[in-house]
């Protein structure tokens, strides 16, 4: 075994003890919450970090999810049919996005993403007698995968942690793949792609379905934990919550989001309970953290970490790392 | 329908245009210019909004008030730019985060100074009451705030068209390094432009207020309406930004009042439409 | 004084002393402080109302020396930001980290409607602002109490006393496009029309709407009046944007309990005047508790109190009645929360108030006109109607067979195109 399967067992220990470790039920549902949050994140930043594609509509696939769960549940259908047919659902309607959004590149792709998951929000807001309008949904129960009762928070808990994990090493594994290359020279290199025989548009449009189907597991997982759909969960704000985590953290690695989705969940829900101005903090830590460590966290003090290596190793010459490599 | 009713929301409509169109061309500009999407910038409408409100609140003129609101947001913009933009040139996504962070401060800030109850920026009493043309109602302030939007509409056109620092703008929408090339002083354009766009969100805000009050969550009902004019008049064109604010003034009014069920995306709509099948805008030029 | 544990925290984290002494230093000799749990909102747009519900409170809480019928409250309070996620989150916060033996707030319906669940099955002892009448007729929760009103209660004595007193015959309705606004109207128009009124348009505009000519553009020519149930800082824009189109003196105006709140009235001023609220609440109301309330309010936030920081203050009060009936025992949730619903107040805030079956109010409904005396804009009562249930004059059971208060439904007989 080498220092970094080391690592990487000793954190899935420790992810998996947070309920023997904090002991308080309170927090481990915000442990649940951080999960289901960085799932998120982790799906857009496909599209954002390793695409290059800024989405501003990504909370529509939580809504989507949530909201047809729900209608399923309540519909008297079984909950492993519902879970498979929203998913199903929520992604189409994602590949279905996606063709509209590709038809832009830049602020324009941006701002269909954003048209879409306002459409999105809209319709759950003003259809009132299939979503309830504000008033929103309920889902009667979680489900009980397996015969294994999920009610308990340290239950949950796992429940979504191993859902979580496999999300994580499917992305991983995406993001290792020729595909997941291809996609950032699609990000880097578009034209010289397109010369190198590669469809551009082919592997840009395979993204954001793969995202919209991670964001929607994420949904599933929101509505487990919730019980309750209502339009402020995939209000604009959402989405940008979601943006802002992948950039905070560090959209150009696998880590970023879910760091950036641990700070900006426990800011607002920790944080808040004891600073009245957590708002001002929040935009402070954006501002701070981007003016010292231009591409987020995780890749700040990685470098961080390198140049002190470095300068302990030789301290003679200029450390002038070179910046981040697309992962 | 009545004639009454097509004229006075052609009349709505021409306000509410016009009220984008301040609140949208100074994001036009710096968009066009410096392609920093000022995520900030519906924070700069509601804190002129709010200087407007203090300075009428302390017995100050109207005219004063917006002139005041488009200094002291002209001021943040400036700091905002000098200080922590400008590092991040080329950055996008540092961009976005730093200017929804600003926004985030500037949203809490005005919640503690102004509290949560909304503000009001009384018009100078003379526009107050309804103007009666024909036997309906409208109000004069509103039929003000076309002129004014002319007005600037104007100003900038000379601006823009007659100057050295227009010709220089144009430059450098057009292609930033040729206009680097031939000897632009570009990071002093940047700031010029910057707090062009600054000073016209803090006017524009004070000018909105008698019509929208100033509360808590104004920025967010601001800040789409800035990004689908600009969308649908193309980034950096001044032509675009006026016309794009008509087009948005006419479908909102029009929209809501003969569609009422779609009122919640009568604007996101046509714009998606516009994207999809016209990815530049209506005016805009190439995307680098 | 430790009312506020926010205040007592940073006082701790000055002197850089740990948590754990957090509970030290005002612990009263004879028992341990009755842990109280607040949500309310203090950021972001809903954030008016929940700041004078924090105010209503405080006010509350500072009168009494921090204490509830004899116990030292040691209030832990949340901001929910309107959001019904974060609603939850801390919701659990307070139940599961913080002990606390009964929660006061949510503001908004849908905020209530995403804790709805854990209410239950954490078995907290609730008392809510928030209207979603379901959750007092249709889908009772045996732990949430409403003190204040229904999003309908007193729009059914408003449209009475508009059809009766006003002899309105053809209203327009407008409010905002949400399930508040939905339910206020709904009741306005069910109480309206049986009294022998019709309405004869109804607009809703979304709660992101900036602007409302184009709404006020279509109302129809040859209307009696209007009613209005506009929350928040909507209620100031609809009020003056009346009168910008030329309505004011011609249409009457009538609302719901939120458009023409004591903390917009002042800037509503001249656009007001003459218009009639119905409310179970008034800062003019003649009761020795509310002259108490108001002037503790002018003096310490310089404004007369408005709906929201009545409420709480009136939680105050009906906490205050059950913590002392149960003897200060909080702790036995079932018998606390027994309490409660057996509350019965002759001299409350708002007058005499009791609770239904279902844990909703049963007390005065206000109607209120907008006058000027000096300077100053005031609520003044016209009407009492007293006594009034949720179900207004309706036979209960009928009341609950027919579909919950919405957008459509009652469904509107009278409609023109």
């Amino acid at each position: 075994m080498n220092r970094k399967s080391i690592a990487v067992a000793i954190g899935a220990t420790a992810c998996a003890a947070v309920p023997w470790i904090i002991t308080n039920d309170y927090f481990v549902n915000l442990a649940s919450q951080i999960l289901i949050y960085a799932l998120l994140a982790l799906s857009l930043n496909l599209l954002l970090g390793y695409g290059g594609m800024v989405s501003l509509g990504h909370a529509a696939f939580l809504g989507l999810t949530g909201y047809s769960t729900i209608l399923l549940v309540l519909a008297g259908h079984d909950q492993l049919t519902t879970a498979i047919l929203s998913v199903v659902f929520s992604t189409a309607c994602g590949a279905l996005f996606g063709v509209l959004a590709l038809r832009a590149s830049g602020i324009g792709f941006l701002m269909i993403t954003l048209a879409l998951g306002q459409i999105v929000w809209g319709i759950a807001y003003r259809a009132n007698e299939l979503t309830g309008g504000d008033n929103g949904l309920t889902l009667p129960a979680r489900p009980v995968p397996f015969g294994i009762d999920i009610n308990s928070a340290s239950n949950f808990y796992h429940f979504t942690l191993i859902v979580f994990a496999i999300a994580l090493f499917c992305i991983w594994r995406m993001t290792r793949s020729p595909f997941g290359a291809a996609l950032c020279g699609t990000r880097d290199q578009p034209r010289r792609m397109s010369m190198l025989g590669h469809n551009v548009w082919m592997i840009q449009w395979l993204t954001f379905v793969i995202a919209s189907f991670w964001g929607s597991i994420s949904g599933l997982l929101y509505i487990y934990y919730n019980l309750f759909m209502s339009p402020h969960a995939i209000s604009l704000q959402q989405s940008a919550e979601a943006l802002l985590m992948a950039i905070l953290g560090g959209a150009t690695t696998l880590s970023g989001p879910i760091v950036g989705a641990v700070i900006i969940t426990i800011v607002k829900n920790v944080v808040s309970t004891y600073i009245e101005r957590w708002n001002i903090l929040l935009g402070l830590i954006f501002v701070i953290v981007i003016m010292f460590m231009p591409n987020g966290l995780v890749p700040g003090c990685r470098q961080l970490w390198q140049s002190i290596q470095s300068r302990r190793k030789a301290p003679a010459p200029e450390t002038k790392s070179a910046s981040e490599p697309a992962p | 329908m009545q004639w009454q009713f097509w004229i006075v929301q052609t009349l709505n409509s021409v306000s509410f245009g016009g009220l984008l169109f301040l609140l949208s061309s100074g994001f036009s500009l710096a968009f066009g210019l410096m392609r920093i999407p000022n995520l900030a910038h519906g924070a700069f409408f509601m804190l002129g909004a709010y200087f407007g409100a203090t300075v009428v609140y302390f017995g100050g003129d109207f005219w004063l008030a917006a002139l005041a609101a488009g200094v002291g947001v002209g001021i943040v913009g400036i700091a905002l730019e000098r200080f922590i933009l400008r590092p991040l040139a080329g950055n996008v996504q540092g961009q976005v985060l730093v200017t929804l962070g600003i926004s985030f401060i500037i949203a809490d800030v005005c919640l503690l100074v102004w509290t949560g109850d909304p503000w009001t920026v009384p018009a100078p009493p003379a526009m107050r009451r309804p103007l009666l043309v024909a036997g309906f109602a409208f109000p004069t302030y509103r039929l003000v705030v076309v002129v004014i939007a002319l007005v600037a509409a104007v100003a900038l056109y000379f601006l823009m068209e007659r100057t050295r620092l227009g010709a220089m703008i144009r430059a450098g929408v057009d292609d930033m390094e040729m206009a680097r090339g031939v000897g632009i002083p570009v990071s002093l354009l940047f700031t010029v432009v910057f707090l062009l766009g600054a000073v016209l969100a803090g006017a524009a805000g004070a000018f909105g207020g008698p019509i929208l009050n100033a509360y808590p969550g104004l920025d967010a009902d601001m800040l789409p309406l800035a990004l689908i004019v600009v969308i649908l008049g193309g980034a950096g064109s001044l032509l675009g930004a006026f016309v794009g604010s008509f087009i948005v003034g006419f479908l909102y009014n029009f929209g809501i009042a003969l569609f009422p069920d779609l009122a919640y995306f009568i604007l996101f709509l046509p714009m998606l439409l516009v994207l999809v099948f016209m990815p530049q805008g209506l005016f805009g030029r190439a995307a680098p | 004084m430790a009312m506020h544990r926010r205040k007592v925290l940073k006082g701790i984290a000055a002197s850089g002393a740990s948590l754990a002494v957090l509970k030290a230093p005002y612990v009263q000799a004879q028992a341990a402080p009755m842990r109280v749990g607040f949500l309310t909102v203090k950021t972001g747009p809903l954030a008016s109302g929940g700041l004078q519900m924090e105010q209503g409170l405080l006010t509350y809480l500072k009168d009494r020396n921090n204490m509830l019928g004899g116990r030292t409250v040691e209030l832990t309070t949340a901001d929910t930001t309107g959001n019904p996620a974060v609603c939850r989150t801390k919701m659990q916060e307070l139940v599961e980290r913080f002990n606390v033996s009964c929660v006061l707030g949510p503001l908004a319906a849908f905020e209530a409607l995403a804790i709805d669940d854990y209410i239950r099955s954490s078995r907290t002892p609730t008392l809510a602002v928030a209207g979603a009448e379901d959750l007092t007729q249709r889908k009772p929760n045996a732990w949430f109490t409403r003190p204040g009103a229904t999003s309908a209660q007193p729009s059914h004595a408003v449209a009475d006393f508009a059809a009766k007193d006003l002899k309105l015959k053809r209203v327009a309705t407008i409010a905002d496009d949400f399930a508040f606004g939905h339910e206020n109207v709904a009741g306005f128009q069910r109480t309206f029309e049986d009294a022998g009124g019709k309405v004869i348009q109804k607009l809703w505009t979304p709660l992101n709407a900036p602007d409302y000519g184009t709404y006020i553009s279509q109302l129809k020519p040859d209307l009696d009046g209007i009613y209005t149930g506009h929350a928040g800082s909507n209620g100031l824009k609809i009020m003056r944007q009346l009168s910008e189109y030329g309505l004011k003196g011609k249409l009457k105006v009538v609302g719901g309990f939120t458009p023409i709140d004591e903390s917009l009235l002042q800037q509503i001023g001249d656009d007001g005047l003459g218009a009639h609220t119905g409310n179970w609440y008034s800062a003019e109301l003649d009761f020795p508790e509310n002259k108490k309330f108001v002037e503790l309010m002018r003096r310490d936030y310089k404004v007369d109190p408005g709906v929201y920081a009545a409420s709480t203050y009136l939680f105050g009060e009906v906490l205050d009645a059950a913590v002392k009936a149960v003897g200060g025992k909080v702790e036995d949730k079932e018998a606390f929360q027994k309490a409660i619903r057996a509350v019965k107040l002759q001299n409350s805030v708002r007058g005499p108030m009791h609770f239904d079956e279902f844990g909703n109010v049963v007390g005065n409904i206000y109607i209120r006109r907008v006058d000027k005396v000096g300077t100053k804009y005031v609520n003044a009562v016209v009407k009492t109607y007293p006594n009034v249930s949720q179900f207004w004059t309706y036979n209960k059971d009928e009341f609950l067979k027919n579909p919950v208060y919405s957008r459509d439904n009652p469904p509107a007989r009278y409609l023109e195109r």
